[in-house]
């Protein structure tokens, strides 16, 4: 099967980086999802999306991010996010309380993380 | 006896001095550490946006204002990066000094510097002299969070758009945030833990560098377009940029500490040991003294009962 290296980086820090088969993103155009030799592409993902990668073990990575962008050339696939979470680092108690906070960019973001969590908002 | 204790009194002063100094030396030195991993962590997503930048660059008009030099440039914001707390040396002094130079060049030029400062240290110093501060951020120097990159980067980005000829034309302007024409970034560069200097960087209008690339550069598809991508995408590498000279600021800002703190304890030190040798030999006069004396007592009066 073929495979593509993926690199989700934060601004403070890199995320996760390793092969996938697929990653599927949410672009402010609708949801993309990109196979290995894709075409080079640029775009930009949606506030508070998900970004879900799938490796070659059938093991599957999501990732709550926020202000991100995604770039596609030469079999590399990169997630650029201002910040992002991984799926098990998320606080679910923080995430549900900023869900029904005031904020409402904080609200977005919240319910992403919730949502890579696993729960249905 | 009254100047031996007074010694006694200063060289438990300078230790408890020390102690502090000290402590104050071991905790910069774990920061350094810190803020050089952070430093490190934040390179790849710089590296990334850079090369996205120079991938959209070629498919995208460079027209955007943050790109275009301004003819008649009136107004420049000046960000000086200094640190919360003192006990660092000469860091802020340096940082502030380079700061000035920029704004006297500025002058000479015609243009009217506007301060935006970072950290505590340069807010008292402004304030003191009564210079106006445009905007001031603190408490956040030591350990920068993107998050206080962006609220600086967009309140400089904002302005700076302001200062844009279409804003201008429309009357959009908002008559609280003075327009700029141009920013720049006074902050501390990290070069080694013995040594920092104050740098200057124009963070916008941004500087094109044309280069001349090997073969042809791949179709990129855009979603959405290039020129939407390019206006979402430049404000944030000017955060980004931001976020470096912070996170650079806040390595500096350690190290100076640590090395500040590391001359102090020293010369604590060499305080403690003079002060010890002075000490010892007041107690050696004050023992050969009661000596003499009695000896000259015992002296005194064999002689008298012998008459």
């Amino acid at each position: 099967m073929a495979e593509m290296s993926v690199e989700l980086v934060a601004v403070e820090r890199r995320l996760w980086s390793g092969k996938a088969t697929s990653v599927v993103a949410q672009t402010t155009e609708g949801v993309i999802g990109i196979m290995p030799r894709h075409e080079p592409m640029l775009g930009q993902l949606v506030e508070g999306g998900v970004v879900k990668i799938s490796t070659p073990d059938h093991e599957t990575v999501t990732a709550a991010v926020h202000g991100g962008f995604l770039s596609v050339s030469d079999g590399v696939v990169s997630v650029l996010a201002e910040s992002a979470e991984l799926a098990q680092e998320i606080d679910v108690a923080a995430a549900r309380r900023d869900a029904e906070g005031d904020d409402e960019q904080a609200r977005i973001r919240a319910r992403s993380r919730l949502r890579v969590a696993g729960y249905s908002v | 006896m009254a100047q031996l204790r007074e010694l006694r009194n200063r060289i438990r002063s300078v230790q408890s001095t020390r102690k502090i100094t000290k402590a104050q030396e071991l905790i910069a030195t774990s920061r350094i550490m810190k803020a050089q991993a952070r430093v490190e962590a934040s390179r790849p997503y710089a590296d990334e946006i850079t090369r996205v930048l120079t991938a959209l660059a070629d498919a995208s008009p460079l027209d955007h204002p943050l790109l275009t030099e301004r003819d008649n440039s009136k107004r420049s914001a000046v960000l000086v990066v200094t640190s919360d707390r003192g006990f660092c040396g000469a860091y802020n002094a340096n940082v502030i000094r380079a700061a000035e130079e920029l704004q006297n060049t500025l002058r000479e030029q015609g243009k009217t510097p506007l301060l935006y400062v970072i950290g505590r240290k340069g807010e008292a110093y402004y304030r003191f002299r009564n210079r106006e501060i445009t905007q001031s951020w603190s408490g956040f120097t030591d350990r920068p969070d993107y998050a206080n990159a962006a609220e600086v980067g967009e309140t400089l980005v904002k302005a700076f758009m302001q200062g844009t000829e279409e804003a201008k034309r429309e009357g959009s302007t908002d008559e609280h945030t003075l327009a700029v024409d141009e920013i720049h970034l006074v902050h501390t560069e990290f070069v080694s833990m013995l040594s920092q200097k104050p740098v200057i960087r124009r963070v916008a209008p941004l500087e094109v560098e044309y280069t001349e690339s090997e073969g042809l550069r791949p179709a990129y598809d855009f979603e959405p377009d290039a020129e939407t991508l390019f206006r979402a995408l430049l404000p944030k590498y000017i955060n980004t940029r931001l976020f470096a000279g912070l996170l650079d600021s806040a390595a500096s800002e350690h190290a100076a500490r640590r090395t500040a703190m590391k001359s102090a304890t020293d010369n604590a030190d060499e305080i403690v040991q003079n002060l010890s040798r002075e000490a010892n030999r007041a107690r050696q006069a004050q023992i050969t003294q009661e000596i003499s004396e009695i000896v000259g007592g015992v002296e005194a009066l064999s002689s008298a009962g012998s008459e």
